[in-house]
């Protein structure tokens, strides 16, 4: 029996090396339990891999799907793609199978994992926490995934980011970029970010560019599940918006059609004119003439 | 008079510039910050950053430049004859905005529009120094689309579409004859010769001289419009009319359909109706099944007498219940083409059916894990392990599918 403890950072290429080692030294699956840390190893097992020989060939896509599955939160994640990684010895094919059950509980994992990434993507939320007139800007921000998504995200906003400065606290991992390199290191609790100024234009932007005439809160919802709430500072709009809408939209509906301030006259006799407040407007005014 | 803050100005301009649907920020050209000299990137597919209780994606920092306008468009909010509040960012404050909800992580970018102020020419001139500052100054890779004003100069048009990643002009209403009605300082074939240049400079961009260089590229995520829907008396049909016409002619991205929607101040002419979601999103689906899914315009609006969508059931549905004899499909044997007929089978779904059968026989539970909707698709269907039966000549089959009708009480 093996046990091997898949570390949290890094965890994509450990296991692959790990599976690699254990692929070549045909290993089966049920001879190996792989952990992550923290555990107890069980007595009497060997803690190694045994190391990878040759070259082993794989399709792309199983690896693509490897690369996610392996941030997902289920405990099973490594032990379940080696066993698939098993079965392709002799059934290669397998990557494209749409029928086969157990790949596509990994394929499920996969696209929950990129859901989270691409969630990670949208939802983060920086708080600038060094001086504005720096050369380089620094940022931080607290977020809760729902997978270990930090790692194969922080990329993302490498490229995004590339004059800041930033990091991204998570409960598992925190993800520090600086002068433009990332770097990895143990998850921390919630921390005390400064106050920003403009999370406050953040939130009147974000009331006023919702319609109160189309409520649908059950769309929000699916798209910005409740649980990221907490960790944006919109949220904090939402009940009150839902609240009042329908009132504020049977007001607009109720309301009488206005009359015109009187500057409206004047300035459409001044377009017609070809003359708008204070410059010309060409082209046009001809043809208006005409109509009116 | 005291000055309003940027707080005041972001809420009146906001608030005005909501009508717009569009806040797409995918399809441009790749880039990134990762040199160290710039800020943004753009990897092809939009993000999302947040939903407004609307249930509408909030990808870009959407406002107008100013929402004072000259014109008096009965729809809009922000017509002469409007009594809104009005306001005006200055060049500064929209690109202090942009870059520090950028650097929060809050936009993918930029969607900029306009009231007319002036004249066309100094309105788009504006808004032009606004994308230039961005992209030269700030070193932005972020996501820009601007609205275009219809007749502005060419030099103008020219620049905007180097800057930004998209332009859009919107057609306002489905007819010439509503536009004239209800904007009536808008001209239909302005609107469309604005189109046909933004197209024509775009493939010119596309053409490499005659050393082999590219051009730089012209608004690579293309041009798009806005259509306003239920304001005037247009029927589907010739709202569809309307845009397949646009997608070819002018090679748009994207048409928005958007419900007139109840605005604060209303227009005597354009009484206010709540606004028709239902067949906005039936708009939105027909749309779909013409550009991805092989039907022809009078396919999809031969279904119903009146030319408008069925609003109980979804245009797909609504062909295969008018052409029964054409199904069941067989899901191991039917053509491609025939597949992406059957109601609650995507695009997505076809092409994983496609690729599947040719090395097992489907099953119904096959389909089921391709990710099929398949209560939809059942009585169109032959797999493995299924067939429909009669189901498929059923009388109720409609009813199966279409929501029960509204509950009567006494009156
Ligand atoms: S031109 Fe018409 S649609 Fe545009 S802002 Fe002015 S009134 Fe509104």
């Amino acid at each position: 029996m093996y046990h091997v403890v898949i570390p949290k950072i890094g965890a994509a290429t450990a296991w692959r090396t790990a599976a690699r080692g254990f692929l070549a030294a045909q290993v089966p699956p049920h001879e190996i339990c792989w952990q992550e840390p923290g555990a107890a190893p069980e007595l009497f097992a060997r803690t190694q891999a045994p190391p990878p020989t040759g070259d082993i060939k794989v399709s792309r896509r199983f690896v693509a799907m490897a690369n996610s599955v392996v941030w997902h939160r289920d405990r099973d994640r490594f032990a379940r793609l080696y066993g698939f990684l098993w079965r392709l010895r002799d059934a290669p094919h397998l990557t494209g199978d749409h029928g086969d059950s157990r790949l596509a509980r990994l394929r499920r994992m996969e696209k929950n994992v990129h859901r989270c990434q691409h969630k990670m993507k949208a939802f983060v939320r920086f708080r600038e926490i060094g001086d504005p007139e720096a050369p380089r800007r620094s940022f931080a921000a607290w977020f809760e995934p729902t997978h270990h998504t930090v790692e194969p995200t922080a990329s993302f906003f490498a490229r995004r980011f590339g004059d800041m400065d930033w990091r991204i606290i998570t409960p598992d991992k925190t993800a520090i970029c600086v002068d433009g390199v990332v770097s990895f290191s143990a998850g921390q609790p919630r921390p005390d970010l400064p106050e920003d100024a403009h999370e406050d234009l953040w939130i009147a932007y974000f009331e006023n560019i919702f319609n109160p005439a189309r409520l649908k809160v059950s769309a929000m919802c699916s798209e910005m599940p409740k649980k990221y709430w907490k960790n944006l500072p919109e949220a904090v709009a939402i009940p009150n918006l839902v609240k009042t809408a329908p009132e504020r939209a049977e007001k607009m509906a109720r309301a009488a059609p206005t009359l015109p301030p009187l500057r409206a006259e004047r300035m459409k006799e001044r377009l017609a004119q070809g003359n708008a407040t204070d410059g010309t407007l060409p082209s046009q005014s001809s043809a208006l003439r005409q109509r009116k | 008079m005291t000055r309003m803050t940027v707080k005041r100005k972001l809420e009146i301009l906001s608030d005005a510039a909501k009508y717009d649907a569009s806040c797409a920020s995918s399809g441009s050209s790749k880039r990134d910050s990762r040199d160290g000299n710039g800020l943004g990137s753009n990897e092809g597919s939009g993000i999302c950053h947040a939903y407004a209780p609307d249930g509408r994606c909030i990808s870009l920092l959407k406002i107008l430049m100013t929402n004072f306008c000259v014109y008096d468009c009965s729809y809009c909010v922000n017509r002469v004859s409007s009594n809104v509040p009005r306001a005006r960012f200055t060049v500064d404050e929209v690109v202090d905005l942009t870059i520090n909800f950028y650097r929060r992580n809050y936009i993918e970018g930029l969607f900029l529009s306009s009231g007319i102020i002036r004249s066309p020419d100094a309105t788009m001139a504006d808004m032009v120094r606004i994308a230039r500052r961005l992209r030269r100054k700030e070193s932005f890779r972020g996501y820009i689309h601007l609205k275009t004003i219809p007749d502005a100069a060419p030099e103008l048009i020219a620049e905007a579409g180097l800057l930004a990643d998209r332009l859009s002009i919107n057609v306002e209403l489905p007819t010439d004859a509503a536009v004239e009605a209800y904007a009536p300082e808008k001209s239909p074939e302005q609107i469309r010769g604005a189109m046909a240049d933004v197209r024509h400079r775009k493939d010119a961009a596309q053409d490499r001289s005659h050393r082999g260089r590219r051009p730089p590229r012209f608004a690579p995520a293309g041009q798009s419009t806005q259509m306003i829907i239920g304001a005037d008396g247009a029927t589907d049909k010739t709202i569809l009319g309307r845009s397949t016409r646009l997608y070819g002619d002018y090679k748009l991205k994207r048409v928005y359909y958007s419900a007139f929607s109840p605005i604060p101040d209303s227009s005597a002419k354009l009484p206010l109706i709540s606004p028709p979601l239902q067949r906005e999103h039936r708009l939105y689906q027909a749309d779909w099944l013409l550009r991805f899914y092989g039907f022809e315009l009078d396919e999809i609006t031969s279904t119903t007498r009146d030319g408008n969508l069925d609003l109980a059931v979804d245009p797909k549905l609504a062909w295969a219940l008018e052409h029964r004899a054409l199904f069941p499909v067989d899901v191991n044997k039917a053509p491609k083409e025939l597949l992406l007929r059957v109601p609650g089978f995507g695009v997505k779904t076809v092409k994983r059916i496609v690729s599947t059968r040719r090395h097992c026989y489907l099953r119904y539970d096959h389909l089921l894990r391709i990710g099929g909707a398949m209560k939809k698709a059942q009585p169109f269907i032959v797999a493995g392990g299924w067939s429909p039966g009669s189901l498929t000549d059923s009388a109720c089959l409609r009813a199966r599918f279409a929501p029960p009708p509204e509950q009567l009480t006494l009156f």
